[in-house]
């Protein structure tokens, strides 16, 4: 703080002296200069009243010529003074607002007001680095779940934009630049409370300096990467980075999936797309050929999982040398009708618009639909604010790097089970996916579930961690009841149960906890309200394993034990 | 020649000598003592003041110090001064007197002792 005190002083000090000047040569003048009483006699002024008088005068006040009229020289002296006083309190004050409007201080003044509310927060927080789509998803989610985070991204536009934004929870924006280890540290790098550091900048360079910085500086904290290209990926990989996030890959993964395993794609798709979203209905791509237009990172990650799975595949790219395209590909960028149909659209079951430009993606689907009404189309939705027309433009499937990367990262916060989640439900087949979805529709009918974790711990759950210590059973249908209707189960579907670093996946509700046990529940969000007020309510838990009311307070059960 | 040191120095030590001026005399007696000094002290050990604004230096802060109480020390004796002869309206006894030129005396040792940090600044300065 000091030192935006001296910045102000230094640049403050000119002005002061005029003004002390001015102020000075105007009441020794008030004070030399004789004046005419009523008698006639020759007065001075004392300095007394020259101070007064001259304050009075400087501030534009004017009571008035004090205490006999004045003389020409008096007035004379009086005008002089009044311009320079007027003029140096003009130049002085101008000066305090072109410091305090100074860029520089203002830099400074923000950076330490951005690092003052890191300090305050008390609870576990998140590093945000870049406010991209990506990061402006995450940064609504975490805040409507109150997980504190902080935003550190270059561009002053975009921190401006966060702070308009109509968040629940507030959170904090600086606008410089992360790979910088000096603001990594201001935006609570070495806190104890720092949960993780969260790297979304949009290049690949500065993901991999913020990711070696928090690694090297605070080896204990968690990093999450965004990696576009395969290179970064391996060199983040190289020195512990915790997650790395291709979207692309993630994608294109889990397109593959569609074509052998539709329910299985919609049991990771539900798991971990936005609550409260509609449900993403089942939908089977055709196998056959397919033109993908760009070859891009979509292009070459959506080429390599389909290609797999025996879907035949015909390339469209403008620029074949740089993007390493086979020979085989028409050069084009897939908008105009004739390149479609040198790729033979006509007789294609799908077509990808990966390009990285969303007007291109959007001329080529309808350039293609109109040569093949019968198409699947999927499309790359680059920004976000592209939303209404691609809604409008009635696509099939649509990537949107942005949200896969907060989705992943939402998951990977809120229910890091789902990774041993989805380990284990790769080697499922289709029918075990399918009887997974309908259960899970079921359950909670036209909304995407919300997926949560329970830890069967003294502080999460006192409840139940009583009744075990006690030696009761509690089975897993006692706390997944409704505490009013016991008979009747939560809309919830437990995925997983984690016990001694051994997962169970699918448990049955009559199986019995233990403690310790971290459990991946899926449901409704109800479900998570009920289930936290039951394990933590020890009557409610009694009621639901014994339907009976016991009383709470040690009087009335004083009371009912003496009978 | 560097013309900023310059006007540093000149402010200083002309704050210290107008004080020492001011200062020097009977102590109760009010002819020994003129106000235009007074005044005069008070002015320059103002601007002085200014000019040792937003030095970060160790020796700055000293610098700075010194000169905040020797201002303090002079608007309390002008203070002294025109609230007796002006508010109260009571004669300048040597009571009151003694009171004013004390207070510029304390005024006094700290302009001395901002001109002798300036010295020691000036001495240790490497070059």
């Amino acid at each position: 703080m000091h030192n935006v005190i001296s910045l102000v002083l230094r640049r403050m000090r000119l002005p002061l002296i005029i003004l002390i000047s001015t102020y000075a040569i105007s009441v020794l003048g008030m004070t030399l200069i004789p004046g005419i009483d009523d008698q006639g006699n020759p007065w001075h002024m004392d300095f007394f009243h020259a101070i007064y008088f001259v304050s009075f005068l400087g501030s534009t006040i004017g009571f008035g010529e004090i205490p006999y009229a004045f003389t020409g020289a008096q007035r004379m002296w009086t005008t002089f003074t009044i311009y320079a006083a007027v003029v140096s309190w003009l130049y002085a004050i101008g000066s305090i607002l072109t410091v305090i409007q100074d860029q520089g201080l203002r830099r400074v003044l923000a950076f330490q007001s951005f690092a003052r509310q890191v300090r305050r927060l008390q609870e576990p927080f998140y590093i945000l680095c870049g406010y991209g789509d990506a990061s402006r998803l995450l940064v609504r989610e975490l805040s409507e779940r109150r997980i504190h985070c902080v935003v550190v991204e270059k561009h002053r536009e975009k921190i401006e934009e966060l702070a308009v934004e109509d968040l629940p929870d507030y959170v904090p924006g600086l606008s410089e630049d992360a790979t910088n280890s000096d603001t990594l540290i201001a935006a609570g790098l070495n806190r104890p409370n720092c949960r993780g550091v969260i790297a979304l900048t949009g290049d690949d360079h500065s993901n991999l300096t913020i990711a070696i910085t928090s690694k090297l500086l605070a080896p204990d904290v968690q990093v999450i990467c965004q990696s576009d290209s395969k290179d970064s990926a391996a060199n983040m990989d190289s020195f512990g980075t915790d997650h790395i996030i291709d979207p692309f890959e993630i994608f294109a993964s889990r397109f593959a999936m569609m074509f052998h395993s539709p329910s299985m794609y919609l049991v990771y798709e539900w798991m971990t797309a936005v609550y409260g979203s509609p449900l993403s209905d089942f939908q089977r791509p055709p196998t056959g050929t397919w033109v993908l237009c760009g070859f891009g990172r979509l292009g070459k990650a959506v080429r390599e999982y389909i290609t797999i799975e025996g879907v035949k595949t015909r390339l469209i790219e403008a620029d074949t040398e740089a993007t390493g395209a086979p020979p085989d590909t028409i050069k084009g960028r897939g908008t105009e009708a004739n390149t479609l149909l040198e790729a033979d659209i006509q007789n294609a079951v799908g077509v990808i618009a990966g390009t990285d430009n969303d007007s291109n993606n959007l001329s080529i689907l309808i350039t293609a639909r109109y040569l093949n009404p019968g198409l699947f189309t999927v499309a790359r939705q680059n920004h976000q604010k592209k939303d209404p027309i691609f809604k409008a433009a009635d696509i099939g499937m649509i990537m949107q790097p942005g949200t896969i990367v907060s989705q992943y990262i939402l998951g990977l916060i809120l229910a890091p089970l789902l990774g041993d989640f989805f380990r284990l439900t790769r080697d499922r087949n289709e029918e075990w996916a399918n009887v997974l979805v309908s259960r899970i529709a079921g359950v909670v009918g036209e909304v995407t579930p919300e997926t949560w974790e329970l830890k069967i711990s003294p502080r999460q759950a006192p409840a139940v961690f009583d009744c075990l210590i006690r030696q009761h059973k509690v089975r897993l249908k006692d706390i997944c009841s409704y505490p009013k209707n016991r008979s009747e189960l939560l809309p919830c579907v437990p995925l997983l149960i984690k016990r001694d670093g051994a997962s169970l996946l699918l448990p049955d509700m009559e199986d019995c906890l233990q403690s310790g046990d971290q459990i991946l529940f899926c449901g409704r969000q109800e479900s998570t309200y009920q289930i936290r007020y039951i394990v933590n309510d020890h009557q409610a838990l009694d009621y639901i394993q014994t339907g009976i009311d016991r009383p709470g307070g040690s009087v009335w059960r004083w009371m009912t034990s003496a009978q | 020649m560097n013309l900023e040191k310059v006007i540093f120095a000149f402010f200083s030590i002309l704050a210290l000598t107008l004080n020492y001026g001011f200062f020097i005399g009977e102590l109760d007696d009010p002819t020994h003592h003129n106000v235009y000094e007074l005044f005069a002290a008070l002015v320059v050990s103002l601007i002085a003041t200014i000019m040792k604004f937003g030095d970060r230096a160790h020796i700055g802060a000293l610098l700075l110090a010194t000169s905040l109480v020797a201002d303090l020390q002079l608007i309390a004796a002008a203070m002294v001064w025109g609230y007796v002869v002006y508010v109260a309206e009571l004669p300048l006894e040597p009571s009151v007197m003694s009171s004013i030129v004390s207070l510029s005396g304390g005024a006094l040792l700290a302009n001395l002792t901002s001109v002798i940090l300036l010295v020691v600044e000036s001495v240790t300065f490497r070059r």
